[in-house]
């Protein structure tokens, strides 16, 4: 299913990216979702368990400020969310990638691994385990991994 | 560690809403908050990659991949690390844009 390297830097600075059609029917579906469950958030007080790492508290120890952070950023913090997943959605075919939309395909695939690994509750022993046929939730369990790989070769492609 | 995260929340809450009084009248500084330093930390969290943590912190504050990889070993290791300081709002700017990475950030007074 998987292609040996999807992303590559071509000597006009852009990115070439080869993506297998399964794992981009894969990448559809799981941003429709996210997009779902981040349309449903709102602007202030308790968000949607699984969502909980996409809006962080920025005073751990000051809740009326925390208040106020929450409802003057939670809802630029969502518009950017939504606009880094429509600009994977729209350049998925692409055969190239710009800088900007690289950033935009890092940011994206980081929250769905945030939203996917907060479900999964995953600890950072957690390696990959296949075998278990009866787990229920290995299906969930390999697209986190394979997010996970997708991730560390785009860092590693806007790091070079 | 999302447990222990609601703890903290949940801990800061029910301190803030039993001392607001306290707070203003036990404080000769409360004035000068706003020229207190603030610092920015990030938290260690069993999700993010290693490498993805070190890219933020360069893209973000223009660190050397030295600088980022050893902040980055800092919160693996540590638990925490602070990443920036400064004004309240530059605080507020710098965890703001962690934040937009999903990064755990926090910020709090200097002490």
């Amino acid at each position: 299913m998987f292609v040996d390297r999807r992303f590559r830097v071509k000597r006009n600075g852009n990115v070439e990216i080869k993506i297998a059609e399964d794992e981009r029917l894969l990448l559809v579906n799981l941003i429709g979702q996210l997009r779902e469950l981040v349309l449903s958030t709102a602007p202030e007080g308790e968000v949607d368990p699984s969502l909980r790492r996409l809006y962080p508290a920025a005073y751990a120890d000051n809740a009326q400020q925390e208040l106020e952070y929450q409802r003057s950023m939670r809802d630029q913090l969502l518009e950017r969310r939504l606009s880094n997943l429509d600009a994977v959605e729209t350049t998925l075919s692409d055969r190239e990638l710009g800088q900007e939309t690289l950033n935009c395909w890092i940011m994206a695939i980081n929250d769905l691994r945030l939203v996917l690994g907060t479900h999964l509750d995953v600890s950072e022993e957690d390696e990959p385990n296949f075998l278990d046929d009866d787990d229920p939730q290995q299906h969930q369990s390999a697209i986190y991994h394979y997010l996970s790989h997708l991730l560390g070769e785009l860092v590693e492609v806007a790091d070079n | 560690m999302f447990i222990l995260f609601s703890n903290l929340n949940s801990e800061s809450e029910t301190e803030v809403e039993n001392s607001p009084v306290l707070t203003e009248e036990g404080d000769p500084t409360a004035s000068t908050d706003e020229d207190v330093p603030w610092i920015v930390l990030v938290w260690n969290d069993p999700i993010n990659l290693m490498s993805y943590v070190t890219h933020v912190l360069q893209k973000l504050f223009g660190y050397s991949t030295e600088k980022a990889t050893q902040l980055m070993l800092d919160v693996h290791n540590k638990g925490r690390a602070v990443v920036s300081n400064g004004s309240k709002e530059k605080a507020e700017l710098d965890v703001f844009r962690l934040h937009e990475y999903g990064l755990w950030a926090t910020m709090q007074k200097d002490s």
